[in-house]
């Protein structure tokens, strides 16, 4: 493996694992506030066990959180100096701010976690409300960086230098609303689901089934609002990305040759030597129409970039079908939940709604992953969109496969760590908090 | 503008030292605790670091992130050079977190996982602070060689050297120091006490005697440290004043006065680094051909300075405050509001 690809897949292992941890770590404190306001307002120790064990788990999780996150801002710079040493100044403030953000976050986890029973009820539960906004808003200020590298602004680049340089207007790029946005919906649909996911393997199982449903119900509200907004989401994202970086657009739609009544190739593997898709179907006009609001109007495909300055083709288009599928089902289970709800109530303590949810327990994360994996590898080879090479960036340190390795070997330990102790976690809810 | 951010930069790190480093001294602390006394040793340090340290860690965050925004140059070069030992420290700090939080927060306390737990906590507890000090050593060792074309002396020996070791040494001392003087006003019976005293005492002692290592290496690697401490007045009165109240400090805890002691070994360590800072002020890396790398030269344009230096003014208003109530909060045993 050589040092540039051995850099770019530690980012992406770093960057893969951290996600998880803070999409966890923003949602929770919300799940918990509502839980711990439904305590406090009816009295109902029921809600105060939820509560707190959803707290123990956030511990865990903000830990890694925490430690995972210090690990990429030096890996920022570790792998990417060059990039750092240019884009730092431009696009660190919402890095600075989102520094203020975490220490907001740490400070009231601290009042939060340690607080019961120590502090006035409502100032408590407020500090519980905290943690989870300023997550929310250390999540978007984050993602706004990311979304200055794929629309850059907020700066001049003149003969290689970069000049006037506007750190207000590089946080307010053209694409920071819709992917804040976008993924700050992933963030609750991923957490949602999945631990509604977990809760319901609870119930089917029979274990404490009016601690878990309640705690279920809690957990996919939330998931299935955002599972039905997130596709109108995305569909804004993708309308940006096809006016900011139309290579990224093109290889998402495996979309080589460019034509009137653009169509949108459903499913397939793309074929980048034969500059087709095999297996796909395609469904004529419908591009144009998502891109331009109208069946006829052409957009633009990969022949119109040059080959140098592609994104890697397969893995962009079938990172997105992914993404797309999932948020299909997870928006149709949304709905059906609300059905249940409304109308047919006696579905709820049906097996197979419960397997319905037990089975898409890992769905947001997949399509987070996935969904990261588009807007990166579509952004390659660029590291700042149309400015600046990845391969200009990288650390002229050899050797970083090594350092690849045991990144790797740390993420998968720690994972299965956390795995372990939150299966514990759940094995202790009946002895921990029965009565 | 640029005066607050390095205001802010030196802040953040001396903050990171003072309770960051007490965290990990924590660690070190049970590291040299006898079997007997180790779980009664946990039990005071968790009391005291349970509800903080993620606040704590903090500085570190808000260290690196003035660091890439303020001054991209050196912190790029800083990661260039010493990639290694801050490699080293990273794992070291995702160990001693995760570690610390799965202690804690294990269900099941199981004999076999909780002493496994342990284990990371201490040595990584131990191993963080050893790098950080190799770090900062590095810092001002002028070893860094910046046109080195072969492996070793790009990434090795520029933090590979007796100095920088000693520095890290002198750091793994420190912050066992705080973290002891931290714990006797932690402790709930005059057994734990006493104990935690020996332990101030043993670490201040080590302080002494890695810091006599740090002179010696200093002067053996020319890093003019000697020169530069007693040749300049501000630096020369912190360090007159640090050793003052060293003396303070003992006569203190002698006479039973457990809390306001924490005051003066602060004082001590902020000394020591206002020295060092001092001294090298405007350089935050000195390199081989003398060529720093200045904080005064190699910031960010004005304009991003003088951002950076509102959100912190700003965020400072924010922080600072709620920071001060939660550590108020957890040093009364009982409940207010
Ligand atoms: C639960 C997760 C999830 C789900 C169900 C979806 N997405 Fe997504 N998507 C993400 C999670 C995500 C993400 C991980 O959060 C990304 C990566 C960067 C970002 O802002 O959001 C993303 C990026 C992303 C991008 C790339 C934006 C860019 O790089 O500029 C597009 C075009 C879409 N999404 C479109 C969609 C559409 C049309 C969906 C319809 C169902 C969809 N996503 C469902
Ligand atoms: C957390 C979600 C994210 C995931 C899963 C993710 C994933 C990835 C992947 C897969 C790559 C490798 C792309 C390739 O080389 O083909 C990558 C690269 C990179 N990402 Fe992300 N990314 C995420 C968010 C971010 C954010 C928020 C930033 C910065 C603000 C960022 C900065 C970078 C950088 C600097 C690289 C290396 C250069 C490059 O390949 O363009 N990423 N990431
Ligand atoms: C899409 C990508 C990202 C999102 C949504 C995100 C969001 C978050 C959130 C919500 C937290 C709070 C911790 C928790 O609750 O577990 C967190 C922690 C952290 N993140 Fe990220 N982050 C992302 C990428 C990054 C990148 C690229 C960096 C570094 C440059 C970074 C640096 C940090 C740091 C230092 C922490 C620890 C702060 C603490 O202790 O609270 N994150 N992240």
């Amino acid at each position: 493996m050589n040092d540039f690809l051995a850099a770019r897949s530690q980012m992406a292992i770093s960057l893969g694992f951290h996600i998880i941890y803070s999409c966890i770590g923003m949602v929770m404190p919300m799940f918990m506030a509502v839980s711990h306001y439904k305590w406090i307002k009816t009295g109902d120790h029921v809600y105060k066990n939820i509560t707190q064990a959803w707290s123990k788990g956030v511990a865990i999780f903000f830990a890694t959180g925490a430690v995972s996150g210090t690990i990429l801002s030096f890996e920022l710079g570790l792998l990417w100096p060059k990039f750092m040493e240019h884009a730092g100044p431009i696009f660190g403030m919402p890095f600075s701010l989102e520094g203020v953000a975490f220490f907001v976050e740490a400070i009231a986890l601290g009042f939060f976690l340690y607080g019961w029973n120590r502090f006035n009820k409502w100032f408590h539960w407020f500090t519980g409300v905290l943690v989870g906004v300023s997550g929310v808003v250390s999540g978007i200020l984050v993602v706004s960086a990311n979304s200055w590298m794929n629309s850059p602004s907020g700066f001049d680049y003149i003969n290689g230098q970069y000049t006037n340089i506007d750190p207000i207007k590089a946080m307010f790029n053209s694409s920071w609303f819709s992917e804040a946005l976008h993924m700050t919906l992933a963030a609750f649909m991923a957490t949602g689901f999945a631990v509604a996911g977990i809760h319901a393997l609870m119930i089917a199982r029979k274990r404490n089934i009016n601690f878990h449903t309640k705690a279920f119900k809690i957990a996919i509200v939330f998931g299935a609002i955002a599972a039905i907004l997130q596709p109108f989401s995305g569909d804004i994202s993708a309308k940006n990305a096809a006016k900011k970086q139309p290579a990224k657009l093109a290889a998402m739609e495996s979309y080589f040759h460019t034509q009137p009544y653009s169509p949108l190739v459903v499913g397939g593997i793309p074929d980048t030597a034969a500059k087709r898709v095999k297996y796909g179907i395609e469904i004529p006009g419908l591009l144009s129409f998502l891109v331009n609001d109208n069946f006829k109007q052409p957009v633009n495909a990969l022949d119109k970039i040059p080959v140098q300055n592609q994104p890697p083709i397969a893995v962009t288009h079938i990172a997105f079908e992914i993404m797309i599928a999932i948020g299909s089902v997870m928006m149709l289970i949304g709905i059906l939940y609300f059905i249940a709800l409304w109308k047919k109530r006696s579905w709820l303590n049906k097996r197979w709604f419960l397997n319905l949810f037990i089975l898409s327990t890992p769905f947001g994360f997949i399509a987070v992953e996935a969904g990261w994996t588009v807007t990166e590898v579509g952004r390659q080879p660029w590291i700042i969109q149309g400015v600046m090479r990845t391969s200009e960036a990288v650390t002229p340190m050899p050797g970083i496969h090594y350092s690849f390795y045991l990144f790797t070997v740390v993420y998968f330990t720690l994972s299965v760590a956390v795995i372990f102790l939150l299966s514990r976690q759940i094995k202790m809810v009946p002895k921990l908090y029965n009565h | 503008m640029l005066y607050v951010v390095i205001s802010f930069l030196f802040l953040a790190i001396v903050l990171y030292f003072l309770l960051g480093g007490a965290d990990f001294g924590a660690g070190i602390i049970e590291l040299f605790t006898s079997e007997d006394n180790k779980s009664r040793t946990r039990k005071t340090s968790y009391q005291a670091i349970g509800p903080v340290w993620e606040a704590n860690h903090m500085w570190l965050v808000i260290a690196v992130v003035i660091m890439f925004v303020g001054f991209p140059v050196i912190y790029s070069d800083m990661c260039t050079y010493l990639h290694i030992p801050l490699l080293i420290m990273l794992l070291g700090i995702t160990a001693r977190g995760t570690a610390f939080a799965f202690r804690n927060y294990d269900a099941i306390k199981g004999k076999k996982t909780q002493n496994f737990y342990n284990r990371i906590f201490v040595y990584s507890s131990f191993v963080t602070p050893l790098f950080l000090g190799i770090i900062a050593g590095s810092a001002i060792s002028r070893q860094i060689d910046l046109h080195a074309t072969d492996f070793l002396s790009a990434y090795i020996y520029g933090w590979f050297n007796l100095f920088s070791v000693s520095v890290g040494l002198f750091t793994v001392a420190l912050s066992g120091y705080l973290a002891a003087i931290y714990l006797i006003g932690e402790a709930d019976d005059d057994k734990d006490v006493l104990r935690f005293i020996r332990k101030a005492k043993l670490m201040n002692i080590l302080a002494v005697i890695f810091g006599g290592f740090v002179f010696i290496t200093a002067d053996l690697e020319k890093v003019r440290l000697a020169y530069f401490i007693f040749g300049n007045p501000v630096s020369l009165v912190a360090v007159i004043t640090a050793s003052i109240s060293l003396v303070i400090l003992w006569v203190l805890i002698n006479k039973g006065k457990r809390k306001i002691i924490r005051v003066f070994a602060a004082y001590q360590v902020t000394m020591i680094l206002l020295a060092v800072g001092y001294m090298h002020f405007p350089y935050f890396i000195m390199i081989k051909d003398g060529q720093n790398l200045s904080l005064l030269t190699l910031h960010a344009p004005t304009k991003t300075i003088d951002t950076l230096g509102w959100g912190l003014f700003i965020g400072s208003f924010i922080i600072l405050p709620s920071l001060f109530y939660l550590y108020y909060s957890f040093q009364k045993k009982d409940e207010i509001i």
